[in-house]
């Protein structure tokens, strides 16, 4: 009993900050210098959340316990105390100038994971909280290239409180080195790169040529992974005309350029636009990236040589002369430029993954195995095909995929 | 080749793919019926991807010569593996193998999502490409139509091809009731514009009787997905409390996308009776 604090001290050497950082799941936390716990202007308002202040206080910074230290009924609750104690000064630690750098120190070395969304590309992440009071909710991770946060991927972090992080650390983090920071904005490149590939993922190096500014000196200085998907049933893009069409990619997606984000006001409407906007035109200038978006048609140019590989080899393909072209069931799917205005938005009269899949694969789908689609859609008139073809310039040996 | 279908009739029929499925790391796959495999058909234009590709059948469906199997074994497993994977992409795609999957996909099977405000929302395999080879298997989420990547690097290595582009697209095209709400505090499945009839009557559908959504195949008139967007909460990062204005404001941009899109569906609709 009275031995509480020695006993929470695992060696003499190291310090109980350093041993309660290195247990597992304690990964996200980084080491408060001793000045700034022993400092009582940063500890205000603390001791009114932390049962057994005194003693809390003691066993965070090794200091030998007072003799009256007897009444505490259990280690363990002074133990939970300096917890939670150094929880509370670490959340208020790293919006220091000092905590940063070291959080920053820990985020440059990957400590802290990465983004498990595919299009952020393996961006890191930052842990926060969602809350500022504790016992609410565990830590989360927050992600700067899609401004969303996750579930840690380890269940060893499930018993971390948020409140330790708090909510403000990881945009004041983002907010103080910009180069960490990706921009608002994203073109697509012309060609080359990958959305997948390492190349792409910083954008400040690789197969990039220009360095990426952006005009804001406040905002983001990292060029971003803008990619979002885009399903697609046999190579046809889901149309948002189908039930199950798209309804989320507005929360990843990106303008081109600085200046569209201007094009929304304070309200969220668009500044000189109608309520009900001019169908003639096409408006949506935010939906050129995946118009064009297709991880292959996006690759360089050994993709390109892919693609014309696989219509060779499709056209070899004994199958397709016998079943070609046969239409087993509507489904609904990006239509041609054809298709009515309204809809222009997201059909893509550009788009080089649809139409290159149904030129020369198409193979009946039995009827028989396959379920009743057309009476589920009420548009849409494009033929079902698949797009699996006899490839030969595939070597027939074992190679481990990429990625 | 023309012993491929010798095995059928064996009480050992089922045991390489037995031990595939069995196998750790193979969690994301179903078995595919023995019907589909030796329907010839199904398998057009295989042999050329799969190198000693009747032999690979042979193993798949148990049917291979005895004293081929110890000098081939390895190397074969290795193309029988492939065979199965691709066979598996076209089986997944089936009415049968759709059902196998929505199974595996109620048990939770492939994960669920990362995303917090997703509320633990099972996952979908699905692969970036058709082609063996190019991209390992990625995670398709039905409430925020996002991808991403496996927590386990076990089945982060698996090739995406034995998915399929279309696997979870398709699953939720042929069944609509199955469609994740975009609100996370919404558990079932199902989504509906105005409310009411449709969102009910769906919903009591799914949570009475989970297995009736085999039944719901087709189904699923009465759900309106145009204005569901407007439902999903998203995370609104903030300093001292205080919006983040470049932040703040590619919100904003993003979410007048949404209404525009809204506003598109909302017409398209007025516009069919
Ligand atoms: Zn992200
Ligand atoms: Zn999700």
């Amino acid at each position: 009993m009275d031995s509480a604090a020695a006993s929470s001290t695992p060696t003499s050497t190291l310090t109980w900050i350093s041993w309660f950082c290195s247990l597992p799941g304690h990964e996200y936390f980084c080491e408060v210098t001793e000045d700034f716990i022993e400092d009582d202007f940063n500890l205000t308002g603390l001791n009114a959340m932390v049962p057994f202040w005194k003693e809390a206080m003691e066993m965070v910074l090794d200091v030998e316990p007072d003799e009256d230290t007897s009444k505490i009924p259990d280690v363990s609750i002074v133990e939970s105390s300096a917890e939670m104690l150094y929880g509370l000064v670490h959340q208020r630690y790293i919006l220091t100038r000092v905590g940063l750098q070291a959080m920053a120190e820990k985020y440059e070395s990957g400590v802290f994971g990465t983004c498990p969304r595919v299009y952020c590309v393996g961006c890191n992440v930052v842990p926060c909280g969602r809350v500022d009071i504790p016992g609410n909710d565990t830590v989360k991770l927050f992600c700067p290239n899609c401004n969303d946060i996750f579930v840690p991927p380890s269940s060893r972090f499930q018993g971390v409180d948020g409140a330790f992080f708090g909510t403000t650390f990881s945009h004041l983090f983002f907010q103080t080195y910009r180069e960490l920071s990706p921009a608002p904005f994203w073109k697509a490149p012309l060609s080359g790169g990958s959305p997948l590939s390492p190349r792409s993922v910083s954008g400040s190096n690789g197969s990039r040529t220009s360095p990426f500014v952006n005009p804001n000196p406040h905002g983001g200085q990292k060029r971003a992974a803008g990619y979002v998907y885009v399903p697609r049933i046999y190579g046809f893009k889901v149309s948002e005309r189908a039930k199950s069409g798209p309804r989320m990619q507005w929360l990843r997606l990106r303008p081109e350029s600085p200046e569209e984000l201007d094009m929304v006001d304070w309200r969220g409407r668009w500044i000189n636009e109608d309520d009900e906007y001019d169908e003639d035109e096409d408006p949506d200038d935010e939906d050129r990236q995946m118009e064009d978006f297709d991880p292959d048609a996006a690759d360089d140019d050994d993709d390109d040589e892919e693609e014309e590989e696989e219509e060779e080899a499709g056209a070899a393909a004994p199958m397709s002369g016998t079943k070609a072209g046969k239409q087993v069931a509507n489904v609904v799917a990006s239509g041609p430029p054809s298709s009515s205005p309204v809809n222009s938005a997201r059909t893509s009269p550009t788009s080089s993954g649809a139409p290159r899949t149904q030129v020369d694969h198409s193979i009946s789908i039995p009827t028989s195995t396959f379920p009743s689609i057309g009476s589920t859609v009420d548009s849409g008139r494009v033929k079902m095909v698949r797009q699996w073809a006899a490839r030969t310039d595939w070597p027939a040996v074992a190679r481990t995929a990429q990625v | 080749m023309e012993e491929a279908s010798t095995g059928s009739d064996s009480d050992y029929s089922r045991c390489w793919i037995s031990w595939f499925l069995s196998s750790k790391g193979n969690e994301y796959f179903c078995e595919v019926d023995e019907d589909f495999i030796l329907d010839r058909f199904n398998l057009t234009g295989l042999n050329s991807e799969v190198a000693n590709y009747s032999q690979a059948l042979d193993l798949i469906t148990d049917s291979l010569d005895d004293d081929i199997q110890d000098e081939l074994r390895g190397s074969l497993d290795v193309q029988a593996r492939l065979l199965y994977g691709l066979i598996h992409a076209r089986w997944i795609v089936t009415a049968r193998g759709l059902t196998k999957m929505l199974d595996k996909y109620k048990r939770a099977d492939f994960g669920r999502c990362p995303r917090v405000l997703c509320a633990s929302q099972p996952l979908l395999p699905v692969g970036l490409t058709d082609i063996p080879y190019e991209k390992s298997v990625k995670l398709f989420c039905g409430r925020c139509e996002d991808l991403y990547s496996p927590k386990s690097s076990r089945h982060g290595s698996i090739d995406g091809a034995y998915f399929g582009t279309t696997f979870p697209h398709l699953l939720y095209l042929v069944y609509p009731t199955l469609i994740p709400a975009k609100d996370g505090d919404n558990p079932t499945a199902v989504v509906s514009k105005d409310g009411a009839t449709g969102d009910a009557r769906a919903r009591r559908r799914v949570k009475d009787e989970p297995e009736v959504a085999v039944a719901a195949e087709g189904g699923g008139e009465g759900i309106n997905t145009a204005s569901v967007a407007i439902k999903a909460e998203r995370y609104r990062p903030r300093i001292y409390g205080f919006q983040v204005n470049e932040i703040a404001k590619l919100q904003r941009w993003q979410e007048a996308v949404r209404d525009r899109q809204i506003a598109r569906l909302e017409a398209l609709e007025a516009k069919t009776p």
